[in-house]
């Protein structure tokens, strides 16, 4: 197992490499004069012509794009103009507070797709079956941002319940209860489609196995129906979700673009919308380098669960 | 029968590699040898049955010899002359005098078209007929394999295996082949039914003068039907000879167990328990005779150097064992 | 069968779709929606940009403005269906643009293979590497905000979803045997990629843009909420959801109505993607993914008596009926099969495939999947207990215990994800109250019971690990765990090739004689029945029409269909007899013509044959024959009876 994880460890090498290439060849796409556009229109020409020679924009692309890379493996994602400060301690900053926000989002969407999955493929046609559908549609049809504004209104302004936006009250918060209040919304919200999206595989995945040869198998062996479905059917039709949790985390992650903004939440979606807008290139490109190689990540974590679950797959 | 006539198909040496070549990083890739060092020669009008267990390399020789695949070494000669070398240049001209019938009947023709369509393929794109042509040509084939005109506007799945089956030969004949490969043409179909296409398929060589390729892992049926049988065993041939004399005299120990563990009705089955069945490792194939592990005559040479075929004490009769069983079997 | 699939097969598309409600209740909804959007410019509206600062945040239902104005007084009735045009036009463009550029990746790098799939897939995959909405965010960074650009980026972004999946169906048909057959009629690789691949893919494609053009609408939404798509003064859904967030405490309606419809065309879309999924897929069609429960249902509408067999005999079937609900018509799938296995006995189940020898078999212990399956009538007895009567724990302790089973397919029956070791132990534990290491130890005898080399260490193997022929052992083990005294093993030997074919009937006939287990053999060959059992039971169109010792059936088989399936198929030793073929094929499962069912076919068959029901009668002590006209000498007797 050690050198299957040391295996998919190195084969992320040039996955890496290829999202910094992506993400180069996108910005190289910029129109027009790129220094102009990373340091924003107001840019004294002096700036611009350092900015050029530092950057090397004035050389071949494929120099330019070492040169960039080279950067960014010291650590130097280069430095916003409009926060006039690094990008890299900018990003990560926010990347913690997104972490909290998608990490909570993934669980509970885990726990409760593959809950509701199981469950509905036991009773399928029952009234649970029914039910978990139907909620499961219509998670799948809300626009999350549409659900957040409304949370907002019930609990926020209705009821009073639960804060409307931030991640910390601004008097006197800052512990884990006030972390929580505040995280509660958001995460549920961002939640809702994945565990929709999770448990309808859930479900799919329970029906097929459990028409399976050695499902037959293990009843005729005598096994308990609860063994039968919780362990012999379940573990086989976790194979078919893990991977499929893995790329929830990317819609997730994404997502939290949306629930950031909606909540206000001090992460890498909020600060990524509004650098698009102030043309703040180079924040952008670090933002997007940092999730997509944390998403890269995940999906890593998602094959090893995998195949520790699947022999066949060990290879 | 066909002693004096110049062989229609020859195989010399073909061999088929698996794998192999080497990885991005420059680490040579394992390698499966599926087909190795197989030589024979087909005669016009002649049926040669191949004989094997799953994974003996038979369904990967079949291809080759119809132009589906190409051998990774030796040669393969049909009418003398190149048949690598005639698919390069114009696959079509060879589908026209070779044919391929497949296992599962209901695999080989499309979901999405009507038989007529199936048919009609061949005739337009392989002998590019008329439509007044084709259409005679069209009852005529599924005339000749028992189907019914009002067959032809139906999908593949409203047919039984054996109606599909049938079908697929008629898709075979239409081209009007010399040759037709049969890959484990019966094995997909019930009992009762695999006479039926047995017997057509006799009924239509004897017509149409055809000379068949007849690939099957049932002993029995390839009895039934073949002239010659050649019987493989690891890629390998293990024998090869005329039906007969394979089925009651066979010389070699695979055969024989072969023999030996058919099932027949009122028959007991007597195989040494010692036995496991176990095929090697094909990414660490044994040196010597790829048998030796089950065979009860192995010595010390078997499992140093491979057998070469060698004649077996009678006419057209080869088999590659240092030792080959003696007497006969209880089938005579 | 076949008859049936393909009059369903001809049932409109369509007529398929709207017998669905929920996806009927879609269709109708978006249809609407569709419509209002598309008249708007007709339908006497106001001006969906004209400001009105005096008329600001008014609330629904207000005089003139159905629907209220928003934050600069525009009217939002207007302004909803002018934004709906637009939503629907992007995201349906989007949708066509991913498909297109999406399925032809898929369908050339799924046929070409090699290095031009690997290129094509690499690229792909690394578009992947992105978080779904992250990508789109950065291509908008550059090429600017808009409606168009965003466009654009929500297509871009899903091209590599079309492109994975069709790829994977192209993958799999391009195996196909039929692309081969396609080569060889003369088609070029074009005219194969786009002729005969395409076809088949075509639904998939469809299928997939039903139900990711609902995902395209939400996120281009989604990027003019944000301000990245559409900007003022035009207006789509989601933008006019981002003004109203800015009002959203005073005059929620601004937001909400927006966001209703959003959620209304969305939901609509999933219905009816769902609705074509359904009707597209064939496996979702038939109803395949039911549910099977633990145990078949049992449907009786009367009990009958305990047959006088049953007192003795380890398994006594007596009327056992085994019917299929398929849709609202029930198939009888066997229809009275009466059998008896007696002590340490082995008797053969013969038959083709569709004559019901399976789910003869699969009925004794409950194993028929239910739905569709049910039993509706006869009996079954085992050691003179009535099974089905018996409750679902009884059940349990008899399965795997005093009875056992052994399956076709040893490489699909057992467990791909638990070692050999834990299905066994799991198996010994669950009838008998031992510890692990004890159940290990048994285990690990039970292995080398059925001749494994190495048994200890082959405990640790997963199933895929070990061959064909190990597995199938593994299997018999497992039957023999628990000291069982009924194996009902169906078609064991099938999957297997003929050397381990012979090796495993070997050791089933010596292990039976050494546990003094009674076997029910399933299996269409005759010369397997040879091999292992006492006796045999011929079986057609889910009846039995012939049953006696083994060696008397097949030297003077008295039905003539017995007669027939032991003459058609070819025999070693044998290779010059003319297979004696049996014309025609057997009826179609619960399509049993009246009278015999076998007279169709019957070179001997005569009015009488085509009448009535025809029991099955004794021919002697030993033997029964379901036939008028038996073949052989014994015919007087019968006639007699």
């Amino acid at each position: 197992m050690a050198a299957y994880i040391l295996k998919r460890l190195l084969a992320l090498v040039p996955v890496l490499l290829g999202l910094t290439l992506i993400v180069f060849l996108i910005m190289a796409a910029i129109p027009g004069d790129p220094a102009t556009a990373i340091l924003g229109s107001y840019a004294t020409p002096e700036n611009v012509e350092r900015l050029n020679q530092q950057l090397g924009l004035n050389r071949p692309l494929p120099e330019q794009y070492l040169l960039w890379l080279g950067n960014l493996l010291e650590g130097d994602f280069g430095r916003s103009y409009s926060l006039n400060r690094p990008v890299l301690d900018e990003v990560l900053e926010r990347f913690s507070a997104t972490l909290i926000l998608a990490g909570s989002a993934l669980i509970l969407a885990s726990i409760f797709g593959l809950l509701a999955g199981i469950v509905s493929a036991v009773r399928q046609f029952g009234w649970t079956d029914r039910i978990v559908t139907f909620f499961v549609l219509i998670g799948l049809s809300t626009p999350s941002f549409f659900l957040g504004l409304l949370l907002i209104l019930v609990f926020a302004v209705n009821l009073g319940l639960l804060p409307a936006s931030g991640m910390y009250a601004i008097y006197g918060g800052g512990d884990l209860p006030d972390l929580l209040r505040h995280l509660l919304l958001p995460a549920v919200t961002l939640a809702v489609v994945a565990t929709g999206v999770i448990a309808r595989l859930t479900r799919t995945a329970m029906l097929e196995v459990l028409r399976q040869d050695y499902i037959r198998t293990a009843r005729a062996k005598g096994l308990s129906e609860r063994r039968v479905v919780y362990l012999h059917a379940a573990k086989a039709a976790l194979v078919a979700v893990v991977p499929v949790i893995g790329i929830q985390a990317g819609f997730v992650l994404g997502g939290a673009v949306y629930i950031e903004t909606v909540f206000q939440w001090p992460g890498i979606g909020a600060m990524l919308v509004k650098a698009i807008s102030t043309r703040d290139i180079l924040l952008v490109q670090g933002g997007v380098l940092v999730v997509a190689a944390s998403y890269v990540l995940f999906n890593l974590a998602a094959d090893v669960a995998q195949s520790s679950l699947d022999p066949r797959l060990r290879r | 029968m066909h002693e004096q006539t110049e062989p229609m198909l020859q195989a010399q040496d073909v061999e088929r590699l698996f794998g192999a070549g080497r990885t991005l990083l420059g680490r040579p890739k394992p390698a499966v040898h599926a087909v190795q060092g197989v030589s024979f020669a087909v005669r016009k009008g002649e049926i040669l049955g191949i004989v094997g267990e799953s994974g003996c390399g038979k369904s990967t020789l079949a291809r080759i010899l119809a132009g589906l695949d190409q051998a990774s070494a030796g040669k393969v000669l049909f009418q003398g002359q190149d048949l690598a070398a005639a698919v390069r240049r114009d696959f079509k001209a060879v589908a026209r005098q070779i044919q391929y019938v497949f296992q599962d009947p209901l695999s080989s023709l499309n979901p999405r078209k009507t038989v007529r369509a199936i048919l009609e393929t061949p005739l337009r794109r392989l002998l590019g007929l008329g439509r007044e042509e084709r259409e005679r040509r069209l009852q005529k084939v599924i005339d000749a394999v028992n189907l019914r005109p009002e067959h032809l506007d139906r999908y593949p799945h409203e047919f039984s295996g054996g109606q599909a089956q049938r079908i697929a030969i008629a898709r075979a004949l239409a081209a009007e082949p010399k040759l037709i490969v049969l890959d484990e043409p019966v094995s997909a179909l019930d009992v009762s039914v695999q006479a039926q296409v047995l017997n057509l398929l006799d009924d239509l060589k004897a017509r149409f003068g055809l000379t068949y390729l007849f690939i099957s892992h049932d002993l029995a049926v390839v009895e039934t039907i073949s002239d010659r049988v050649a019987v493989m065993y690891f890629g390998r041939l293990a024998e090869i000879g005329p039906a007969q004399r394979i089925f009651t005299q066979p010389r070699h120990h695979y055969t024989r167990l072969l023999l030996d563990s058919a099932p027949a009705p009122g028959k007991a089955i007597m195989v040494p328990e010692s036995e496991s069945g176990e095929l090697p490792d094909p990414y660490n194939p044994p040196v010597g005779c790829a048998f030796a592990a089950r065979c009860p005559a192995a010595d010390e040479l078997c499992r140093t150097r491979h057998p070469a075929l060698e004649p077996a004490g009678a006419p057209k009769h080869l088999a590659a064992c240092y030792h080959p069983p003696v007497g006969s079997t209880a089938h005579e | 069968m076949s008859s049936s699939a393909a009059s369903q097969g001809r049932v409109s598309a369509l007529g398929l779709l709207l017998n669905n409600r929920l996806a009927t209740a879609g269709l109708v909804v978006l249809v609407t929606i569709l419509l209002l959007a598309l008249i708007a410019p007709l339908l006497p509206l106001l001006d969906p940009n004209a400001t009105s600062p005096a008329n600001r945040l008014l609330p629904p239902l207000s005089d003139g403005h159905l629907l209220g104005t928003d934050a600069l007084g525009r009217d939002l009735l207007s302004r909803l269906l002018h934004g709906a045009r637009v939503s629907i036009a992007v995201g349906v463009s989007a949708t066509l643009i991913a498909a297109f550029f999406g399925s032809l990746i898929g369908l050339l790098s799924g046929y070409a293979r090699g290095w031009a799939d690997s290129l094509m897939m690499r690229g792909i995959d690394m578009l992947m590497a992105f978080p779904y909405i992250l990508l789109a965010l950065a291509i908008v960074a550059v090429l600017g905000p808009g409606l168009i650009n965003a466009l654009y980026a929500i297509a871009l972004i899903n091209i590599p979803f079309f492109a994975r999946n069709i790829r994977g169906v192209t993958l799999g048909l391009a195996r196909r045997e039929f692309i081969d057959a396609a080569r060889l009629s003369g088609k070029s690789r074009a005219a194969i990629l786009f002729t005969e691949i395409l076809p088949n893919v075509l639904p998939i494609i469809v299928i997939t843009m039903s139900t990711t053009i609902g995902w395209m609408i939400l996120e281009t939404a989604g990027l003019s909420f944000l301000g990245l798509g559409a900007q003022p003064p035009q207006a789509d859904l989601g933008s006019m959801l981002g003004d109203g967030r800015s009002v959203l405490f005073n005059a929620p309606h601004v937001a909400i109505i927006p966001g209703v419809l959003i959620f209304l065309l969305v939901m609509s879309i999933n219905l009816l993607g769902d609705g074509i999924r359904d009707v597209l897929d064939p496996r979702l069609k038939s109803g395949a993914l039911a549910r099977p429960m633990a145990r078949t249902a049992v449907e009786r509408e009367s009990v009958p008596e305990k047959p006088a067999t049953a007192k003795d005999a380890v398994l006594s079937l007596s009327g056992l009926r085994t019917a299929f609900g398929l849709g609202q018509r029930q198939i009888e799938a066997i229809s009275g099969i009466d059998l008896h296995i007696g002590r340490q006995e082995c008797l053969g189940l013969v038959g083709e495939s569709g004559s019901g020898k399976s789910i003869t078999a699969m009925s004794i212990m409950g194993l028929v999947p239910t739905p569709p399956g049910r039993i509706v009538g006869g009996s079954i007895y085992f050691q003179g207990e009535d099974l089905l009567e018996a409750n679902d724990r009884r059940i349990r302790e008899l399965r795997g215990g005093p009875v056992s089973h052994v399956f076709q397919d040893p490489l699909t029956t057992l467990h791909p994800l638990f070692t050999v070791g834990d299905q066994l132990v799991e198996a010994i534990r669950a009838h008998q109250p031992l510890r692990r290491p004890q159940a290990e130890k048994k285990a690990e005898e039970l292995l080398e019971l059925v001749r494994i080399p190495n048994p200890r260490r082959r405990l640790q193997a997963y199933p895929h690990e070990l061959s064909g022929g190990m597995r199938q052992r593994v299997c018999i083990a497992m039957a023999l765990a628990n000291d069982a005294e009924l194996i009902i093993a169906d078609e064991p030997t099938t999957a297997l090739d003929v050397t381990v074919q012979a090796q495993i009937l070997m050791l089933m006939n010596k292990l039976r004689h050494e546990k003094e287990t009674s076997i029910l053999f399933i299996t269409h060959d005759f010369g397997v029945i040879s091999a292992l059992s006492d006796r045999v039971a011929v079986m057609y169109a889910g009846q039995i029409v012939e049953s006696g010792p083994t060696k008397e059936v097949l030297e003077s088989p008295a039905h003539p269909y017995t007669r027939k399936l032991i003459d058609c198929v070819p025999v070693l030793g044998q290779g010059d007899r003319q297979l004696d073929a049996i014309e025609g094929g057997p009826p179609a499962t619960g399509e049993r013509p009246p009278g015999c069912a076998f007279a169709p076919r019957c070179a001997f068959a005569r009015d009488a044959c085509k009448r009535g029901e025809i029991a099955l009668q004794p021919l002697d002590a030993e033997r029964e024959v379901r036939c008028l006209f038996p073949l052989d000498v014994k015919r007087e007797a019968l006639v007699h009876a």
